[in-house]
Formats: C-alpha cells, structure tokens, sequence
C-alpha cells in the first residue's frame, strides 16, 4: 500500500512538473532565471513547510492565552487575554527591531560569542538558514521568541500593573531572549564547546527562558492576595474556565507540531517524522504520569494538574526530540510528569504564586529534559549532538547540557530580576490591594471581560 | 395563608417538585442559594492545594399555600427531599399577612 500511495506521489509531482515547465515556456523572462532543479523544488518546499510551522507556533498564542484564562478567576480575565495578545505585539516589533539582530547577525568570535549584531530591522545583512529566505526563518524565529515571551504572563496573573507588563514584554524580546538564543542557535558560545550543547527546539533556549523569569516575576511580586492562610498554609484560588485551560492546552500540543518538526527547518521526511513521533510520545507520558501521580498524592485526578502534565512533557522532550529514540520519549516524558506535581507542591510551599504552574512546565522541566538529552540522546552527529550516558557515548555531553543549563538560568534570573526591580523602583509592578480585591478588569482596561449586558 | 420555605439538595429538585404539584400546589419559585449547617462545609483539593468549600450548593423552595395544606405540603416535601444522608435540609412555615395578584388585583386566598 505504501508503495502504491508513493507512486501516487510521484505521479501528482510529475504533473506539477509539467505544468510548470508549460507555464515557464509561456514566460520567458521567468525562465531564464528559474530552473527547475531538484534542489529548487526542495528550497520550496522548506520555505512553505517551516512558514507553515512557524504559524502553529503563532498559534499556540491562543493557547497560552485560554490555559492562562482558564486558571485565573473571571474578574481578571480582560486583562489576562490583553496581556497574552500584547506579549505577542509588543514583543515582535522589538524582535524585529532588535532582536533578531542580537540573536543571529555579525561575527560569532569575541564578544560576537555571546551577543549579535547587523541586520537591524531585518536589513540587509540581517542573517537567514539554509535554503529559507530570511522573511520565512524571521517569522519562525519571532514565534518562538513570543512564545518566550508570553509564558511569564501565567505566573505574574492577576496582579500585574498592565503598563509594568509591556515594558516587561518588549525587554525580554529584545534583549534577554535574544541573547540566550545567540549562545547556541545564534552561534556563540554553547554552540562553540567542544562537546556543543544541545537543545533542538528550545527546552531550555525558549521554555526555561520563559520559565525562570516567570519565576523571578512572582517571587518579586509576591503572592496574590488569598493564596495563603493566616497559618501560611497554601490555599488554592479556583480557576474560572477548566474548558478554556483544557482547549488551550490542547492548542498548545497541536502548536507544538510546528515548534518541533519545524526546528529542522527543512522539509525532510524522516527527520521531521521522528520529532513529531517523539513529540507525541513525550506528551502524552507526561500527561497520563501526571494525573497518576496527583491521583495517588490527594485522591482524585486534578484537571489542570493533567493539562500542566501534557504541557511538562512536551516542554521536556524539545531538546531531545530530534537526538533521542522513541523510548527515550516516552521516559522523558514520563519524569517531567512526576516532576511537574511535585514542582507545583514544592514552589507553593516557598510562597511562589505561579496561578498556571508556569515555572513547574517551562522552568523545571524544560531544564530536566534538556539535561536528559545527555543521558538518552541515541544519535551521534558531529557537531550538533553526541550519544549520551545510557547509550554508550560518556559524560560529555551531560556535561555540556549542565553547563548551558546553568548559564541560561543563571543569567536569565539575574537579567530578570534587575529589569523587574527596575520596573518596581520606577513605575511600579503591582496594582493596588483595592483593585487586587475588585479585578483587574475595569481599574486596568475599563470594562469587566463578562456580564457587560447586566440588568441591573 | 402561610409561605412555607424549604431549603433542599439540588439533586432532589425534579421530585420535590412532582411530589408538591401531587399534593396541590400552584406555582413555587426555586432559587439557588448557598449556605452551610452542622458540618460546616468539606474540604477539596485544586491542582493539589486544599481548600474549604465553606458554602454549599442547595435549592430554596417558596410557596404561599392556604392553611388547610401546610400538613400535606411539608409531607409532600419532606418525603421527596429525604436521602437519610447529612445536609438533606429544612423546611419552615412563616405566616403571610397579605397575598396580592400583580396582575387581576385579587387579594388572600384567591391569589394563591
């Protein structure tokens, strides 16, 4: 069967041939410049196939914006869905502007290891991959530093000064965000260890990007107020919407088949076939050990501590995903399943209010799976991924994916905590008590996101 | 005439209110309310944190009926509403001194 689908294929490509060739004949000035070769075909294809990717990425937007919604409470949520839409727009005039530039362009020695340059909005010497025209690969890039972006919003929910958070938005698209991508997509240092690191689609380059600064976010805010008991003990704050947390978690798994499988950018069959395959598989292991493992812990399976389990998974096999075998996945996805509920258990405990688990997902185990790709990383690639531990390959790898583990968060939290200080110093980050109680709605943006129609 | 208010399980809605038309009464009107008794609400967890549900779902019944029904009606109640289990509700009688029909006038028991 599969023989007789491919001959199929062949056939309707054939055709297009064809029809293309009559269509050039027609057109000469067309064809004096466009030969038609298998390598022409091929460019094509990669430019539609990562563009297509690109905007499952720009889709999973709406997912972050419904998990977010879903898990805060419905006096909040205009402001929760005006953020979430502002990270985005904010956010991808400063990496057009910018960001971009520090994360690809310029020289990769000196000080071009650790922060770009050239090809300021997206000019001429602005840098491009492979056979991608640099408009294609852009949009691909600016949906991911979005997605950076826009995980912080989760857990600083609910009592965020709207104007603190686009400031906010646009430092860490133009600036924090580019940086870490500079030190290995862009080429610098990580990428330039002798062992280089590893982080296919950016577990930690995106995710835990992300995450630790949504980390450093609510540790400088504080929690909302309500979250803890006069004891000190957490109390949870019910989210508004589990229909909207749940669609947005599944937006964000279908999103994630552009971010994966994309990160090849190229149309290559197989490859793109094993990263969705492990993609699939590292989702859904952390989804079924995470319910099983609040189920065991309280007694009942916890819907939004699921959805955080898909998410954990996915977040976990992004590094891995193009090194590690199927089975692989499955582990991988496994663990971040466990760790993501005792993650939410533990930064509960220390008083970091994190409303969606943000930090749990794209912190913890975006930093775990990236980790994992030196113990289970099957494939050997020089220059982009060596054997790990359990296959074989030794230590150095897992010593690469420590270091640019460490280096990430390390500098993300610094970077993050002086921007967040700087922001409460000046214009401050967090509304008043008054308008905490009442939501942020109608103080923030002038009306309630429901019940616009009341009677009374 | 006496307005009898009972306070039930959601739940026990649809027979309540089989058993109080059986028994001949008009027209009520349902309400959804919250409130706890004795037990003083539960404990549930959400993504793991615990928290009180101080205040519990229930359904409060209003119904103005005339004297010589009172019996029969919290009967009516009372054996529909019952499950033998905690938090199954009350049911009282208030005296009315007036009853008027908004839209014919009619006043006591003819605007039942």
């Amino acid at each position: 069967m599969s023989r007789s689908l491919f001959t199929k294929r062949r056939l309707a490509v054939a055709t297009g041939f064809s029809a293309a060739a009559l269509l050039l004949t027609s057109t000469p000035a067309l064809a004096q410049d466009t030969e038609i070769t298998a390598e022409a075909v091929q460019g094509t294809l990669d430019n539609v196939f990562v563009l297509i990717a690109a905007v499952l990425v720009i889709f999973m937007q709406a997912g972050f914006a419904l998990v977010e919604a879903g898990l805060t409470r419905a006096k909040n949520v205009a402001n929760i869905m005006m953020k979430n839409l502002m990270d985005f727009c904010v956010g991808a005039l400063a990496f057009f502007a910018v960001g971009y530039a520090i994360a690809f362009g310029g020289a990769f020695d000196g000080v071009g290891k650790f922060i770009g340059g050239g090809g300021w909005f997206l000019g001429e010497e602005a840098f491009t991959y492979g056979t991608l025209d640099k408009t294609v690969f852009f949009t691909f890039q600016v949906a991911f530093a979005a997605t950076a972006a826009t995980i912080v919003s989760g857990a600083m929910a609910e009592r965020t000064k709207f104007k603190s958070y686009i400031v906010y938005s646009f430092f860490i698209s133009a600036i924090i965000y580019p940086i870490v991508v500079r030190w290995q997509w862009g080429g610098g240092w990580l990428f330039q260890l002798d062992t280089p690191f590893h982080d296919f689609a950016g577990s930690t380059i995106v995710h835990s990007v992300g995450g630790w600064a949504a980390l450093v976010g609510a540790f400088v805010l504080g929690p909302r107020i309500g979250k803890y008991g006069p004891d000190g003990k957490p109390r949870a704050i019910l989210g508004h919407s589990i229909p909207f947390a749940i669609l947005g978690a599944l937006i964000l798994l279908i999103g994630w088949y552009g971010f994966n499988p994309g990160s090849w950018l190229a149309a290559d069959g197989p490859v793109i076939g094993e990263v969705a395959l492990n993609t699939t598989l590292g989702a859904v292991a952390g989804a079924v050990v995470s319910m099983i493992t609040i189920w065991l812990k309280t007694g009942k399976p916890d819907v939004a501590m699921t959805a955080n389990g898909l998410l954990g998974g996915l977040v976990a096999v992004t590094a891995g995903c193009y090194a590690i075998s199927p089975i692989g996945a499955v582990i991988i996805g496994a663990i971040a399943g466990v760790l993501v509920v005792f993650s939410v258990f533990f930064f509960d405990r220390i008083k970091i209010d994190d409303p969606v688990g943000a930090v749990s997902v794209h912190g913890v185990c975006g930093s775990f799976g990236t980790i994992a790709v030196g113990l289970f990383s099957a494939k050997e690639v020089d220059g982009v991924v060596q054997k790990g531990l359990f296959w074989g390959g030794g230590a150095d790898q897992l010593i690469s994916q420590i270091i640019g583990v460490v280096a990430v968060a390390a500098f993300v939290m610094v970077a993050a905590f002086v921007l967040f200080s700087v922001i409460k110093a000046t214009i401050g980050l967090r509304v008043t008590e008054e308008e905490e109680i009442a939501g942020l709605d109608v103080e923030e943006h002038g009306a309630p996101g429901y019940g616009i129609e009341q009677t009374v | 005439m006496q307005l009898i208010t009972a306070i039930i399980k959601p739940y026990k809605i649809d027979d309540t209110k089989a058993a109080l038309k059986a028994a001949g009464v008009a027209g009520i009107t349902a309400t959804e309310v919250k409130g706890f008794g004795r037990q003083g609400g539960h404990t549930e967890t959400y993504r793991g944190a615990e928290y009180q549900v101080e205040f519990i779902p229930k359904i409060q019944l209003d119904m103005v009926v005339d004297d010589a029904m009172v019996d029969s009606v919290i009967q009516a109640i009372t054996g529909a509403a019952a499950t033998g289990k905690i938090g199954d509700g009350k049911v009282w009688v208030t005296p009315v001194s007036r009853l008027v029909r908004i839209r014919t006038g009619e006043e006591g028991t003819d605007a039942i």
